[in-house]
C-alpha cells in the first residue's frame, strides 16, 4: 500500500491543482502510467505512477489545491497485496466454505452469507514467487537523493552501479518514464513543422482546458515567470558574452544528411544547438548545474532545457534529458516531442524538474541578432540563439557571404566569471563547426 | 618540454638542494643522523654536504635514534632549526617516545612558551627489496598525533620546496620520503618555487572517479588514472601532499565532483590513514556517493624479501584500475 501524493515539480513549487484524474478507483496501474493532471503555475502537466498496482482510493477532489506531499490516492501494491494482511482475509473464505459440508453448525451461517466479491485478482496472486524478494535494495547515498528529488520509486529501478547497485545514473534513467506511448490522442501525429509553428489542434484543446480553470493559464504562467525571473534579476549578478558563429559549412552539412532522412526525421539546427551545448558542459561543468542554498552543485550530465513559447503568451524550458548522452538523431526526436507537448500542455513531471541549463532559441522568429537572457534560477547558465542569417564575413582576407548565428551566454557570476564563460561558448562554436561529432 | 627556466632534477638532488640552501639561509639549520656526513647518507642524500658546511653542521650521530632526536628536539628548543634524518621509518620507532611525548607535546603542556621547529626526514616504503625491517610504510601513525605535521612530498618540486616552510614552521613537521621516489626525475622551474605545506593538490583533473594518494603511490596512480583514460574514464588524483593536518575540504570536494573514491596508501589498511579518510567521506560526503569506498593497500603481512612477493603485497597500479573500473562500470568489486 502506498500513498500517491502531491508531487514537487519545480524548485520553486510548494502547491498544485489537481485538474483531473485519469483514472478511478479500483483501476489497474503500471509504473509510469499518467494517472493524473496537475497543474501548477506554470503548466498542466501529466504526473506518472512509480507504482504498479490497483487504485484504493482517491483522495483529492478534482480542482482541489493541495500543498506539496499531501496524499492524493492510495494504491495497494501488486505484491504487496498478496503478501499483505487482506490477503490472507480474502483466501481464508474460501477455503472455510469448501470445508462446509463437513462442519454442518457452520453451514447455515456460510450458506446464508452473500458470496464474497473477492477481487479477481487476489486469488492467483499469492504466488510465493513474490514474497522472498523483501532484501533490502542496493541503492547509493546519491542515488537515493536524486530519487527523492525526482520522485522516482526505487522498487522498480535496475541497477547497473558496482554490485547491481542502483545509482543516480539509474534513477536518473528511470526518472525519465516511458516515451510517450498513451499520452493524448490529439498528438497522434505530431508535424515536423511543430517547432515552427504550434498545431492548431493544440492550443485548441490549451483553450478548452483554461475554459475550465478559475483563472486563464496564461495568467498563472506569466505569474510564474515573473517570480522566477525576478528572483534571478534579484539574486543573480549576470555577466553577458556573445559570439558570432559562422554555420555555413554545418548547415551544408545538416541539408546533405537531411537528404537522405524521411521528412519527420529531419534534424532542425535546434538539435545541433541542444547537442552542442550539452557536449560543451564537459568542458566547462560549471555551466551545468544548480545554485542552492549558496552552494553550486555542478550537475554529471546535462539535462538542457528548451525554452518553449506556449500558446497564449509565455515560456516555459522543460529538459531534452541527458542530451549529452543522446544522439543528434534522438535529440532531434527528444525536442520535436517535447516541444509539441509544451504547447498542448502535457509535460510530464520529470522533464519540468531537472533542467541544468537553458537554450533560448529566437532563431525562427527572424531578424532577432542576440538573445540577451536572464538564467532561470536555480540554473547558473543561459545560452541565446539568434537567428541564423546571412552576412559578409570575412576570413582570410576575403570577405564572402556566409549563415552566421550569435550566440549569447548568460552566467551566474557567483559561480563561473567572464573567462570561463568565454571557453565556453569557444567550446559550444568548436562543436558547432564539427557536426559530424554531435 | 624543456621550457625556458625550466631543469630536469631528480628527487634525491631537490632534496639535498632543499637541505643546502637552508643551511646557507639560516646559520642555525644543522643535519644530523646516521651516516649523513663522511658517507654521504644512506640513500646518498646528503652527498656532498659534508664537504661544503663541516662536521659542527652535518653531523654523524651514533645508532641511538631515541639519543639523537632527543638531541633535536633539545637543540630545537635552545634556538636552533635542526634537520634530523631518521635512516628509515623502521627505524623511527626507537625514537617514538621522543616524537610523541615530547616534540609534539612540550608546546602545548608549556602554554605555548616552547616552539620545536625541528625537522625529521624519513625515508619510507617498500620496493627496494630491503625486506620486512626496512620497507614499511608507517607514516599512517604519526599522522594520528596531534602536535605533529606530517608530510609526503611525492613530487621534484615538494621534495623541494616543502623543507622551507616544515623550518620555518614552530611545530615539529616530519618529512616522508618514499625511497622509491629517489631516483625519480622531472621537470621544475630554475629557481625553487614557494609550495605550502597545508594543502592537498589535483594531479589529474578527471570527473568520474577519484583516486586519493600520497607520497610513493602517486606515481602508480597516475599511471592507472592514464590507462582508465585510454578507455574514457576520467580519474581525479588527488595528492595528499599533507598527511596531518588533512585538506578534508579537497577531499570532499573532489568527492562532490567524481562520486566514487578508490584510496591508494601504501600502509596496511587495518586502522590506517586510507582507513581515515574513508571514515571523513563517510561522515561528510556520505549523499554524495554513489558507490562506496574502495582502498589499494599493501597486503596485510610483513613486506616480504623475495622480489615478485614484494611486488604483490604492494599497491599496484593495475590493482587500482580494476577497482576503479568497478566502480564506474558498475562491476563487482571483489576481484
Amino acid at each position: 500500500m502506498a500513498d500517491f501524493l502531491m508531487p514537487s515539480l519545480g524548485a520553486d513549487m510548494d502547491a498544485g491543482r489537481l485538474v483531473e484524474w485519469r483514472v478511478r478507483p479500483g483501476d489497474q496501474v503500471e509504473r509510469g502510467d499518467i494517472i493524473a493532471t496537475i497543474e501548477t503555475d506554470k503548466a498542466a502537466i501529466d504526473v506518472e505512477v512509480w507504482e504498479s498496482g490497483t487504485v484504493e482510493a482517491l483522495l483529492v477532489e478534482e480542482g482541489t489545491r493541495v500543498p506539496v506531499g499531501t496524499p492524493l490516492a492510495r494504491i495497494a501494491a501488486a505484491a504487496l497485496s498478496a503478501a499483505g494482511p487482506e490477503a490472507p482475509d480474502q483466501a481464508q473464505p474460501v477455503e472455510t466454505s469448501a470445508a462446509a459440508p463437513v462442519e454442518p453448525p457452520t453451514t447455515p451461517r456460510e450458506a446464508t452469507a452473500p458470496p464474497r466479491p473477492a477481487p479477481p485478482e487476489a486469488v492467483p496472486q499469492p504466488a510465493a514467487a513474490e514474497a522472498p524478494s523483501r532484501e533490502r535494495l542496493r541503492v547509493t547515498p546519491l542515488a537515493r537523493v536524486r530519487a527523492e528529488e525526482l520522485g522516482v520509486n526505487l522498487a522498480g529501478v535496475r541497477g547497473t552501479g558496482p554490485d547491481g547497485a542502483i545509482t543516480q545514473a539509474d534513477v536518473e534513467r528511470a526518472g525519465e518514464g516511458e516515451p510517450a506511448a498513451a499520452i493524448s490522442p490529439s498528438e497522434a501525429g505530431p508535424p515536423a513543422a511543430a517547432i515552427e509553428e504550434p498545431s492548431e489542434t493544440a492550443a485548441a484543446e490549451t483553450g478548452a482546458t483554461v475554459g475550465e480553470q478559475t483563472e486563464p493559464r496564461a495568467a498563472t504562467l506569466r505569474r510564474a515567470i515573473a517570480a522566477a525571473m525576478s528572483l534571478s534579476n534579484r539574486d543573480i549578478p549576470h555577466y553577458y558574452l556573445s559570439m558570432a558563429v559562422d554555420l555555413s559549412s554545418t548547415l551544408a552539412w545538416l541539408e546533405r544528411t537531411n537528404q537522405q532522412r524521411g521528412v519527420a526525421e529531419r534534424v532542425l539546427p535546434s538539435a545541433l544547438f541542444v547537442r552542442a551545448v550539452a557536449l560543451a558542459t564537459h568542458e566547462v561543468p560549471e555551466m551545468n548545474g544548480h545554485y542552492l542554498d549558496g552552494q553550486f552543485r555542478a550537475a554529471e550530465r546535462a539535462h538542457v532545457g528548451f525554452a518553449v513559447a506556449v500558446p497564449g503568451g509565455g515560456l516555459i524550458a522543460p529538459a531534452i534529458l541527458e542530451a549529452d548522452r543522446k544522439s543528434l538523431v534522438e535529440v532531434m526526436t527528444a525536442l520535436r516531442e517535447l516541444v509539441s507537448r509544451a504547447r498542448a500542455g502535457t509535460l510530464r513531471s520529470s522533464e519540468l524538474a531537472s533542467p541544468t541549463i537553458t537554450i533560448s532559441s529566437l532563431g525562427e522568429r527572424g531578424g532577432i541578432d542576440t538573445v540577451y537572457g536572464i538564467v532561470n534560477p536555480p540554473q547558473v547558465a543561459l545560452v541565446g540563439v539568434g537567428s541564423i542569417v546571412e552576412r559578409p564575413w570575412a576570413e582570410g582576407g576575403m570577405v564572402g557571404a556566409r549563415r552566421q548565428v550569435t550566440l549569447s551566454l548568460s552566467g551566474d557570476h557567483r559561480v563561473s566569471d567572464g573567462h570561463r564563460g568565454a571557453l565556453f561558448l569557444a567550446a559550444i562554436d568548436r562543436l558547432l563547426r564539427d557536426p559530424e561529432r554531435l | 618540454m624543456s621550457a625556458a627556466g625550466m631543469r630536469q632534477l631528480q628527487y634525491r638532488l631537490a632534496v639535498r638542494e632543499a637541505i643546502r640552501d637552508a643551511m646557507r639561509a639560516d646559520e642555525r639549520v644543522f643535519l644530523m643522523g646516521e651516516d649523513v656526513g663522511a658517507y654521504g647518507g644512506c640513500f646518498a642524500v646528503s652527498l656532498g654536504l659534508f664537504e661544503e658546511f663541516g662536521p659542527e653542521r652535518i653531523r654523524d650521530t651514533p645508532l641511538s635514534e631515541l639519543a639523537f632526536v632527543g638531541a633535536g628536539i633539545g637543540a630545537a628548543l635552545g634556538g636552533m632549526r635542526p634537520i634530523v634524518e631518521i635512516m628509515t621509518v623502521n627505524f623511527s620507532l626507537l625514537a617514538l617516545d621522543q616524537i610523541v611525548n615530547n616534540a609534539a607535546t612540550l608546546s602545548h603542556m608549556s602554554g605555548g612558551q616552547f616552539a620545536i621547529p625541528l625537522v625529521i626526514r624519513i625515508p619510507t616504503g617498500g620496493g627496494r627489496q630491503l625486506a620486512a625491517q626496512h620497507s614499511h610504510s608507517l607514516e599512517g601513525w604519526f599522522a594520528h598525533i596531534p602536535g605533529l605535521k606530517v608530510l609526503a612530498p611525492a613530487t621534484v618540486e615538494d621534495a623541494r620546496g616543502m623543507l622551507a616552510p616544515a623550518l620555518a614552521d614552530p611545530n615539529p613537521v616530519l618529512i616522508f620520503e618514499h625511497v622509491l621516489l629517489y631516483n625519480v626525475e622531472e621537470q621544475v622551474t630554475a629557481e625553487p618555487a614557494a609550495v605550502d605545506i597545508t594543502s592537498a593538490a589535483i594531479r589529474r583533473a578527471g570527473r568520474d572517479v577519484s583516486l586519493i594518494s600520497y607520497g610513493g603511490s602517486l606515481p602508480i596512480t597516475l599511471e592507472a588514472a592514464e590507462a582508465l583514460a585510454a578507455d574514457g574514464i576520467e580519474a581525479e588524483v588527488i595528492d595528499l601532499r599533507v598527511l596531518r593536518p588533512l585538506d578534508e575540504r579537497a577531499i570532499l570536494e573532489s568527492v562532490a565532483r567524481t562520486h566514487r573514491v578508490v584510496i591508494v596508501d601504501e600502509g596496511w589498511r587495518s586502522g590506517s590513514l586510507s582507513a581515515e579518510i574513508s571514515a571523513r567521506i563517510m561522515e561528510h560526503a556520505f549523499f554524495d556517493l554513489d558507490a562506496p569506498v574502495q582502498r589499494v593497500c599493501s597486503a596485510e603481512v610483513p613486506v616480504p624479501y623475495a622480489q615478485q612477493l614484494e611486488q604483490a603485497a604492494r599497491p599496484r597500479a593495475a590493482e587500482v584500475e580494476r577497482v576503479a573500473r568497478a566502480l564506474v562500470e558498475g562491476r563487482p568489486l571483489d576481484g
